[in-house]
């Protein structure tokens, strides 16, 4: 890997990387050629450790038309993704050490490592608690019954004071179905013009603000998915400084695009939580920059056309994320303004967010969130993720250009699906090429299996 | 209005350009509603005759795609399309193949596919027919109501019957929009639900006129912003205040009954009752975009009352919905309208009413 800059946990510099079978060698300026060596140019790139998501939808088992672990795995690759935690909400649900079996073994020779995320209550149907032990034992860090919450606040403190004893994380997908009941998009100016039911704010800050106050009585770590509101940010920013074990994420599209979308109603800018208002968009920018928000995960959400071309309020909702993630997050958070194709961003940007603090959202913290980053999870050799790039290290590599041009093109996409908000639009920085122990599995932007 | 300025109307070219769709008041503007109305004057003249019946869309399908129950809006519509002579094909959900689970983008374009030239659309969703026309090559399409977000052809025939009765009044013929600046309309009722209250204000506000809306918070949409309104204070002053009071119903079977303590308490706090009417200035008019519940948003003794121009309306939507058929339909060249054999509208003189 020749000409580039290396980004990690560590700094910043200029070094070339020697990758031999699947760990990382060398490390250093202007490595000298060894005979049969391939070079993968880095001119101009940042060489970091490969990104991790903390939130993908495989879809398989149950929608293998919609996507597969293989094409998501290889979506992932081309976003400079070495690492995917599956979401649960499959059909059946990940509550089970089959199901979960069955999808880590699709996943051991896709494009990406595949990790899985547990559902917290059996079927998510938040009635009771699924076999959580079973799941640990296979190296299910992560739980969570994403696509919806976790209702019943009594049931929710169970498996916080659970999950405590087995080392797991629980991540909750904050919606008060109450609150939220019927709503398509966010509530606010644009859902009252458009006659769309809405969701408040209030519908996700409630259960955050619950699920802190759960935390503080049961000492248990939580990871919050999908953060999408101001007041949600405030929230997690005052629970950070009172010193409780919360964490994280939003998602590009949270920080990318706002309710407006909305205004033609086009189904594929349905996903929940919705896109919220621009003061929204503003305060999840500085959660991000500030450090309040741990982690940038997509929360790929594949959906074939015949369910997604629909009535907005039937549609599901969920759009891709994988193979624009870190382009968006560059344009919108780190980029000069002046450079970013639509010369105007969503407020709160512009250069707040330095680059290794942006591989930092989405590389090193979310694999210590899912529990890639020591290697205390072993599905496979070389399989930790978001370490230093440092000789003996395994070779999980995101090489990126952030001043490559490029267009979303829907034809060219790896994902089964097609449903990116992001069609025609000219994005700032690529992945150029993406290394899976020691494998190059993108090369200049092109999959290479 | 004579028959020979209907006549003129209907030949007159060019028009301000309309569609291809209407969507939403706001497709229209001041021009084009003002044009709506204009042209359904022509058209009221035209019902008016003993064979109420131009050939205009000869040779024209129109197809109405009702995916929601409706009597008044569908039989309107489809009168209107006859009345200009076009075959019109009636599509509902309750016989055909979305039954067996076609989607309504396969639904549209099948549809489509047999060489319709306007979709009239009802939908309990809001922007269903905004997709359709996305989907539709080559069709109009006219949004006959969805979900809670618009009901233009409503708010255009609620304008012109205001406009019919303010002329009346002063003697004079309805024309033009000046009738409508400063007009202060009162818009009462369960506006969250309704599509009919939000193209009322986009049509009302585009021509001038004041809008303010009356109900129980929980019945106004979660936000304002940005929408030209006031919201009354007190409901006594402002139906004091009112011209025209835009009376809505409350969309029970939306779910609308949850939204308050009991239908009781609604009538009592907000409903347009005998003590209320008695506020009203003399001049008030009262419009309803109906079916009306009597005893609920309005008292029997009221609906009957001369103020209460519900009838009216009914009839009017013939003629604006000729109108914008006309508009988007119609506007080749190849008009033909009004154009009788006999001014006197004698019984089959017309070319289109042998066709007939």
């Amino acid at each position: 890997m020749r000409g580039g800059s290396v980004v990690d946990a560590d700094g910043s510099r200029r070094a070339d990387v020697r990758i031999e079978g699947d760990s990382i060698v060398e490390v250093g300026p202007d490595l000298a050629l060894g005979a049969g060596t391939t070079v993968l140019d880095a001119g101009g790139c940042l060489v970091g450790p490969g990104l991790v998501d903390l939130h993908t939808h495989l879809r398989e088992p149950g929608r293998e038309e919609a996507e597969t672990v293989e094409t998501g795995a290889r979506a992932a690759s081309l976003g400079g993704f070495t690492a995917v935690v599956a979401m649960p909400n499959t059909e059946p649900a990940i509550d089970n050490a089959g199901t979960a079996r069955e999808v880590l073994d699709l996943g051991s020779d896709a494009m990406a490592e595949v990790m899985v995320a547990g559902a917290i209550t059996v079927g998510r149907r938040g009635e009771r608690l699924a076999p959580m032990g079973e799941l640990a034992a296979l190296g299910v860090r992560l739980f969570t019954d994403d696509g919806a919450g976790v209702q019943d606040g009594a049931l929710m403190r169970r498996a916080l004071d659970y999950a405590k004893g087995l080392g797991v994380t629980l991540a909750q997908h904050c919606e008060d179905e109450a609150l939220a009941a019927g709503g398509a998009m966010h509530e606010g100016a644009w859902s009252s013009r458009l006659g769309i039911p809405g969701v408040p704010a209030a519908a996700e800050e409630a259960m955050v603000a619950r699920d802190i106050a759960l935390v503080r009585l049961t000492g248990a770590p939580l990871h919050f998915l999908h953060l999408s509101t101001a007041g949600s940010v405030e929230l997690v920013r005052a629970a950070k400084a009172e010193g409780l074990a919360v964490t994280a994420e939003a998602a590009p599209h949270h920080f990318a695009l706002t309710h407006a979308e909305v205004a033609d109603y086009d189904p594929v800018f349905k996903v929940n939580p919705p896109l919220r208002s621009a003061p929204d968009v503003a305060a999840v920018k500085r959660g991000l920059a500030d450090g309040t928000i741990d982690a940038i995960a997509t929360d790929h959400a594949p959906h074939t056309p015949e369910t997604k071309d629909v009535p907005f309020d039937e549609a599901p909702a969920g759009m891709l994320g994988l193979e624009t993630a870190l382009s968006l997050a560059y344009s919108e958070l780190s980029a000069d303004p002046a450079t970013r194709p639509d010369g105007n961003g969503l407020p709160g940007g512009g250069a707040a967010v330095d680059l290794q603090r942006l591989l930092a959202l989405l590389s090193w913290r979310p694999a210590a969130i899912a529990g890639l980053d020591g290697g205390q999870v072993r599905v496979g050799p070389g399989s930790a993720q978001g370490g230093p790039v440092v000789p003996g290290a395994p070779a999980n590599l995101c090489v990126f250009d952030p001043s490559a041009r490029w267009m979303v093109d829907l034809q060219s996409l790896a994902s089964r699906s097609r449903n990116t908000p992001y069609a025609g639009r000219k994005m700032l920085g690529r992945v150029r090429h993406t290394v899976l122990r020691g494998e190059p599995v993108v090369v200049d932007a092109e999959a290479q299996r | 209005m004579s028959a020979e300025r209907a006549t003129a109307i209907l030949n007159a070219a060019p028009r301000p350009s309309i569609g291809p769709h209407l969507l939403s008041v706001d497709d229209l503007g001041p021009d084009g509603i003002a044009e709506v109305l204009r042209v359904a004057e022509a058209f009221a003249e035209v019902e008016r005759r003993a064979i109420p019946k131009v050939p205009t869309l000869r040779g024209r399908v129109v197809a109405t795609l009702f995916f929601e129950e409706s009597t008044r809006t569908r039989l309107s519509f489809e009168t209107a399309a006859k009345r200009l002579s076009s075959d019109v094909l009636s599509f509902s959900v309750s016989n055909s193949s979305v039954k067996k689970g076609e989607s309504l983008r396969d639904t549209v374009e099948t549809i489509e596919a047999m060489g319709i030239d306007g979709l009239i659309v009802r939908h309990p969703s809001s922007g269903a027919p905004h997709q359709v026309a996305r989907w539709a090559d080559r069709a109009h399409v006219i949004n006959a109501g969805d979900g809670w977000h618009e009901h233009p052809t409503q708010a255009l025939l609620d304008c012109f019957t205001v406009r019919q009765v303010l002329a009346e009044r002063a003697g004079t013929e309805p024309e033009g929009t000046a009738c409508f600046e400063g007009l202060r309309i009162l818009i009462l009722g369960d506006v969250r639900h309704s599509r009919v209250a939000r193209s009322e204000i986009l049509a009302y506000s585009a021509l001038g006129a004041r809008v303010t809306l009356a109900a129980p918070g929980s019945l106004l949409p979660p936000s304002l912003e940005g929408w030209p309104v006031t919201v009354a204070a007190d409901l006594d002053t402002a139906l004091a205040e009112a011209d025209v009071v835009s009376l809505l119903r409350l969309q029970a079977e939306r779910g609308s009954g949850a939204f308050v303590p009991s239908l009781r308490e609604y009538t009592a706090n907000w409903g347009l009752t005998r003590r209320r009417v008695d506020l009203l200035a003399e001049r008030a008019i009262v419009t309803h975009p109906g079916p009306m519940v009597r005893g609920v948003e309005i008292s029997g003794d009221v609906a009957d009352l001369p103020i209460t121009v519900a009838t009216r309306q009914v009839t009017n939507g013939v003629a604006i919905r000729m109108a914008v058929l006309f508009l988007l339909l119609g506007t080749d060249g190849s008009i033909g309208a009004g154009v009788p054999e006999s001014e006197t509208g004698g019984a089959g003189t017309t070319i289109g009413a042998l066709r007939g």
